[in-house]
């Protein structure tokens, strides 16, 4: 079979890299930058993920290592097809070395995809891993056919780490155990609502009921038959994965109408600073996961900055407040680092994927090694995962809201602040 | 008791749905124009708003009084310079440019803006209500539906009691006669926008008090709007609000059915009395 590499392998011997000198150059001179590809949604309704990417990038091109890189940015524009066509882009028409691709399942999985069809060697993450993993297969519904990849390679946590956060927080506080579900109809909502592998048997695994109305649309104007229904199962729990305007929407119907539950955790909808501000008084305790945090106890190997640093240096460079993505991008770039000081040619896909697998590194998210530890086989030699822990918004009395880590059993190495405290 | 509070809920949204169809009513009634563009034009009232917000200290209802008259501004400014220019026999040209104006006012607000999560704060109030008996309304939801209520009454009066409304009603019926009679089109076009605009402040008002918007929410808001200004038949502005309370009580019985229905039931609803009476309920004028 030809593939790409092979094709272009025996194209350079063959002095068809003639035809196209900009393709081959940089790979055959010694000494070149090596070339980065990076797609990430920056506009969209998915572009707060990307808001540190300029931050980032320029501060890694900066430091010491980041003088041998170039790189080539891309924005998917929240859209996958459009992720997918850019990621080919990268490939042929930019040459690149490595892939990165952050942000949600709608970026990760077309470039990943793209990639792996291309022999491109790929690194990816912030997206959980079941969707990424599971989403990428021929056919998700049957695990007896799922394949691991060559060239895609994920750092993560899924959902069987939310779940526990999740539950570890709860267990914090005396409730009737009765859990009011939000899932909405699309991927996220699908996968958290799956009554067989979502979220609602790890729940009823530690005796909480789950009440799930339903699937809505996005968007939604209206919430009175959740809150309904959360109401006749006198739930005293919300968790769900919502996007931001629902969650404001569900948030202050549910005060209007006298629902008002001891414990709200939800996934997506509180994310980022702006959109609890959004919520007033009403966003003072919610809670929810939390991946990467200027309290985490990491260090960059690329500057040697502590998350506080990072964090710190964001909102002075930027003037905004730091968020979870922050971490992430930055990690990103220190695997693909680490990885190309560890190859000899960065024109070699096979020798740059084998590099990666072999990772074993300390990152501003923890460690990074793609060693299957916490992972099921099928999916082990690709996915890594990242420490969770849960945390809680606390409203400052500037109406600003900082994000306290109030639960750390699934990653004792990162600190609790406090302690979870009910809703008024 | 939970299926009367339904249908009370199911009102309350559709006073919301009107108030999203008042201005594409007018507007459509008057021009036969579908603009594309309604929804991203609400979005882009609520950021004029919140600037208004964050530059005064105002609260939003004050903000929204400063932002209408430069929508009326903005809407008479689009019609003269950019729709106008299509407006003709055809009726797709406009319905491209509408399309357009889509997409360069998302990727505009989302360039200016950012794509952060912005919200109308306005207190207390958001999260107030009162028990009716049996049901327990919010303040909010009852706001937007009295808003609904007099933004359609106004419009009405104007339509049926002024000479401005005399000339809307001509030029509806027939350009070329009207502007025999000494009535110019265009003008008449570019004021109707604006008014449109105007409604569209008030309705970008409750949205964003109601609710978190960023600069790529509009186009799920055209669709209800839409099928209320549908239903409630061309020109019909009480008919519009009709249609929007038809459309959120559907929604509201489908969704307590099950939450997947929600949408569904409202489209068709849509449906069923475009079945029934294909030119909608109360057709003004004769196509």
């Amino acid at each position: 079979m030809i593939t790409r590499r092979k094709l272009l392998r025996s194209g350079a011997a063959t002095g068809l890299a003639m035809a196209a000198p900009g393709l081959f150059a940089p790979a055959i001179a010694q000494g070149a930058k090596i070339r980065l590809g990076y797609v990430s949604p920056q506009s969209g309704p998915l572009a707060g993920f990307a808001e540190s990417d300029a931050y980032n990038i320029d501060a890694f091109l900066a430091s010491s290592a980041g003088a041998n890189f170039e790189v080539i940015v891309k924005d998917s524009q929240s859209d996958p097809n459009r992720a997918a066509a850019v990621a080919k882009e990268l490939i042929v028409d930019d040459g690149i070395n490595l892939m990165l691709v952050a942000s949600t399942p709608e970026t990760t999985n077309p470039v990943a995809t793209t990639c792996e069809a291309e022999g491109m060697p790929v690194i990816s993450t912030m997206a959980p891993w079941q969707p990424w993993f599971i989403g990428q297969q021929g056919n998700p519904g049957d695990p007896a056919s799922w394949k691991p990849f060559n060239y895609a390679f994920h750092y993560f946590w899924g959902l069987e780490d939310v779940i526990a956060v999740f539950l570890n927080m709860w267990n914090q506080i005396e409730t009737n155990k009765q859990v009011g579900g939000l899932f909405p109809n699309d991927a996220d909502g699908n996968a958290w609502g799956d009554p067989n592998v979502g979220v609602g048997p790890g729940f009823a695994a530690q005796g909480y009921t789950l009440v799930d109305p339903g699937r809505f649309q996005n968007l939604n104007d209206d919430f009175s038959s959740q809150i309904n229904a959360f109401k006749a199962a006198n739930a005293e729990i919300v968790t769900g994965v919502v996007i931001p305007p629902d969650f404001t929407t569900f948030r202050n119907q549910a005060l209007q109408q006298g629902f008002n539950p001891r414990i709200i955790t939800v996934a997506k909808a509180i994310l980022f600073p702006q959109s609890v501000e959004a919520l007033g008084e009403a966003g003072n305790n919610l809670s929810s996961e939390v991946w990467w945090s200027a309290q985490h106890p990491f260090k960059s190997s690329l500057t040697g900055q502590s998350a506080a640093d990072l964090a710190a240096d964001f909102t002075a460079k930027t003037g905004r407040p730091w968020t979870q993505p922050i971490g992430f991008i930055h990690s990103l770039f220190e695997v693909a680092t680490n990885v190309m000081g560890r190859v000899t040619d960065a024109a070699d896909g096979d020798a740059v994927a084998a590099a990666i697998a072999a990772t074993d590194m300390n990152t501003m998210v923890g460690k990074v090694a793609w060693n299957g530890v916490g992972m099921p086989p099928f999916a082990a030699a690709n996915v890594c995962k990242t420490p969770l822990v849960g945390g809680q918004w606390r409203r400052n009395a500037d109406g600003t809201f900082a994000l306290v880590i109030v639960d750390n059993k699934t990653a004792p190495e990162i600190p609790a602040a406090g302690t979870m405290e009910a809703l008024a | 008791m939970i299926w009367l509070d339904t249908i009370v809920q199911g009102l309350l949204l559709g006073g919301l749905y009107a108030l999203f169809a008042a201005g594409l009513s007018l507007v459509f009634g008057i021009m036969r124009l579908v603009n594309l563009a309604h929804g991203d034009l609400i979005v882009f009232a609520a950021f004029l708003i919140l600037v208004v917000v964050q530059m005064t200290g105002l609260n939003p209802f004050l903000g929204a009084l400063i932002a209408a008259p430069l929508l009326f501004a903005f809407g008479w400014l689009v019609q003269r310079v950019v729709l106008n220019r299509v407006l003709g026999k055809d009726i797709l040209p406009p319905l491209l440019v509408t399309f357009g104006l889509s997409i360069a006012l998302q990727n505009g607000m989302l360039e200016v803006f950012s794509a952060d999560s912005q919200r109308l704060r306005a207190g207390p109030l958001e999260s107030a209500s009162v028990d009716l008996g049996p049901v327990t309304v919010g303040i909010m939801p009852l706001l937007t539906f009295a808003s609904a209520v007099m933004v359609i009454f106004a419009l009405n009066q104007i339509f049926y009691r002024t000479a401005l409304g005399r000339a809307f009603r001509a030029t509806s019926d027939d350009p070329v006669t009207a502007s025999l009679m000494g009535i110019n089109p265009a003008s008449v076009f570019a004021i109707a926008t604006g008014l449109a605009m105007v409604t569209v402040t008030i309705a970008a008002l409750f949205l964003g008090m109601r609710s978190n918007f960023d600069p790529s929410i509009g186009p799920a808001r055209l669709i209800f709007a839409f099928e209320a200004v549908i239903i409630g038949g061309l020109g019909s502005l009480w008919g519009t609000l009709l249609g929007g309370a038809i459309i959120g009580v559907a929604q509201t019985v489908g969704a307590q059915i099950n939450p997947e229905w929600q949408i569904l039931a409202g489209h068709l609803a849509f449906l069923a009395v475009l079945l029934v009476r294909p030119r909608g309920l109360f057709p003004r004028a004769v196509d």
